[in-house]
């Protein structure tokens, strides 16, 4: 019978018990929207994904309803976010490895992070916009090779954080052991930061890679939208996201079903995308020093 | 990396006489020294990248930015770009709107759920979350549009418009003037759906750099855990809660896709919450078309998206500051 003791019944205790409930349900709130969500785009997708949607490329009259499919998109968001990722690849690990070996702490070490995290925040639209400005300055028109640089800049920030992240947590004595033994920084960085910077690569790897596939305003502006499967990098490229996009606008009820089989697609490949980046990171990790 | 014997004598001898050794006395230790400097070259690039993004803004904004001013153009009230008009001000007011809403819906359940996580929950409650917030981050603008079409927009119109008339009818900024649900209410849900796993860790990093001593000495004394979160650990981390909302919102000010999904795209200067809007994003994605059709479009259109940086970088620069000043502290 304690619950009715005096002393629960005093004005903290009720405060304490009320503040937690409502932080469960504010909890409670913000996983039950991925829910919410998962489960709007799973029933409202499912009924017109089939087969031919994956496999085939719009034939004539497909944005009528007639036959056809999305796979120009798909492989079309495939090259650009496989290229933006490779080429921020390219990039963001030695900037990671200069970061940890070179810069730690530093003032300059200091201002690179703040500019990458600026970076970050930069919206989609604006890299858009931006890029636009260099195709009209080197006389591009829109292309897959534009496409795949402007989602560079956009993933280069976010891959770069996040090895730098995982490689904080790498224990200094691991580094000191290394220096003490005469090797040079250049060693320890390509000989041991490297090999325990791997968890983290695997993670920004898939992180950059889900959010180059999913974005869709700065494609807009750089890769334009075609009904083929691009040939050459200097080609236009359909995407996943403007493809769900262009056919949620259209007036005709079969072409918005299909745009809504497309948001299917797109988030099922994000969410395995981002499952698997856990998974993979876990099991690296067992790889490491700690 | 080769394995080139190191040429260690010069340096030794040096060490000898007290001199200070020359590292470019080595093969491994030139190396090294050429290393430093290409990878110097490669961490110049985000800062590099940050001002020429605004410099080519700028340069292609500069001709309609001369021609008629930045007042006229961030005050203008009409945009008729074929009669030569650009007024940014419905758009400007129109992102205003609903990142305030946005914001407004995330932060009071973002504040809740990372004292929650922080605080009180478990680590087991704590492996959940992660995974949840990891996905709802990583869900792409273009599926959280197809969601609020689906889903916000009927429930605004059919469910939360009703009910304001009824109860708010008479407060101006609640009022139902529209018969849609393509609004900055629905905008404002999706957004704050999009901003909120990225202010619950930035403020759940924040509260865990409080240090675990102040928290004990509290509840030591007799304090329930919340009466220590409101007198011990909220005073020290008001700052960063601060930032982390400034951080959120500069998300939502940018958020495109999704918002021009929701948002019904009408220029007008909006009063009320069940009004639509049109914010500067969606202008810029709607219109990127016919930019090159009538004279000095692209320019404004380019303007816009300036503004939009100039905005965003300033809130971003200060609240990261900010939070890189209290995580260091720790």
């Amino acid at each position: 019978m304690s619950l009715f003791t005096k002393k629960h019944w005093q004005r903290r205790h009720v405060m304490e018990a009320f503040m937690k409930f409502i932080m469960r349900v504010s909890l409670a709130i913000v996983a039950g929207a991925l829910g919410l969500i998962l489960w709007i785009i799973i029933v409202r997708g499912l009924p017109s994904l089939s087969w031919d949607m994956v496999s085939k490329i719009p034939e004539g009259g497909y944005y009528m309803g007639k036959e056809g499919g999305i796979l120009n998109a798909i492989i079309g968001s495939a090259y650009l976010a496989t290229g933006g990722t490779l080429l921020a690849m390219l990039f963001s690990i030695p900037i990671a490895l200069y970061l940890k070996t070179y810069l730690g702490d530093s003032k300059w070490g200091q201002y690179v992070r703040l500019s990458l995290d600026v970076l970050w925040g930069i919206p989609s639209i604006v890299y858009g916009a931006f890029g636009f400005t260099l195709m009209i300055a080197l006389g591009m028109r829109a292309s897959l090779l534009a496409g795949i640089i402007i989602l560079a800049f956009i993933e280069l920030p976010i891959m770069t954080r996040a090895m730098d992240e995982v490689i904080r947590r790498m224990p200094i004595d691991l580094e000191h052991a290394a220096l003490a033994l005469g090797s040079t920084k250049l060693e320890v960085a390509l000989r041991v930061v490297i090999r325990q910077m791997l968890p983290g690569i695997t993670t920004a790897i898939l992180l950059g890679f889900g959010r180059g596939i999913g974005d869709a305003a700065s494609v807009l502006f750089t890769a334009g939208y075609t009904d083929r499967i691009p040939t050459s990098l200097m080609r236009p490229t359909a995407s996943l996201p403007l493809a769900v996009f262009f056919q949620l606008g259209s007036p005709y009820p079969e072409v918005q079903q299909r745009g809504y089989a497309a948001a299917l697609i797109l988030t099922i490949i994000v969410l395995a995308v981002s499952l698997g980046s856990r998974w993979l990171s876990a099991r690296l990790n067992k790889y490491t020093v700690k | 990396m080769s394995q080139v014997d190191p040429l260690l004598s010069n340096q030794t001898k040096n060490q000898a006489e007290g001199r200070h050794p020359r590292p470019s006395a080595t093969l491994r230790a030139r190396q090294d020294q050429a290393a430093r400097r290409a990878f110097f070259i490669f961490t110049l690039l985000p800062v590099l990248l940050i001002l020429f993004i605004t410099v080519a803004l700028f340069f292609r904004s500069w001709p309609i930015i001369s021609e008629y001013g930045l007042s006229d153009l961030l005050f203008g009230q009409v945009w008729k770009p074929n009669k030569g008009l650009f007024g940014f001000w419905p758009f400007i007011l129109g992102t205003v709107w609903v990142t305030v809403v946005g914001v407004v819906l995330a932060v009071p359940l973002c504040i809740l759920a990372s004292i929650y996580l922080a605080e009180y929950a478990h680590t087991k409650t704590r492996s959940f979350a992660k995974p949840i917030l990891d996905l709802l981050a990583a869900i792409p603008p273009v599926v959280y549009g197809v969601w609020g079409l689906l889903a916000i927009v009927p429930f605004v119109d059919d469910v939360l418009a009703p009910l304001s008339t009824r109860w708010l009818g008479s407060i101006s900024i609640f009022s139902v003037n529209q018969p849609t649900g393509f609004n900055i209410l629905s905008a404002g849900i999706v957004l704050a759906v999009m901003i909120a796993p990225l202010i619950i860790s930035v403020m759940y990093e924040i509260f865990s750099t409080v240090l675990n001593d102040l928290r004990h000495a509290s509840l030591a004394v007799g304090a329930t855990q919340w009466q220590t979160i409101r007198n011990v650990v909220l005073p020290q981390v008001g700052p960063g809660i601060l930032a982390a909302i400034v951080l959120g919102a500069s998300r939502a000010l940018g958020e495109t896709i999704a918002v021009l999904m929701v948002v019904g795209n009408i220029p007008q200067i909006p009063t009320s919450i069940f009004d639509s809007a049109y914010p500067l994003p969606a202008l810029i994605a709607n219109n990127y078309g016919e930019m090159m059709s009538i004279p000095l479009y692209d320019a404004a259109l380019l303007s816009a998206a300036l503004v939009l940086l100039v905005v965003i970088l300033i809130f971003n620069i200060l609240s990261i500051i900010v939070l890189q000043r209290m995580t260091r502290k720790k």
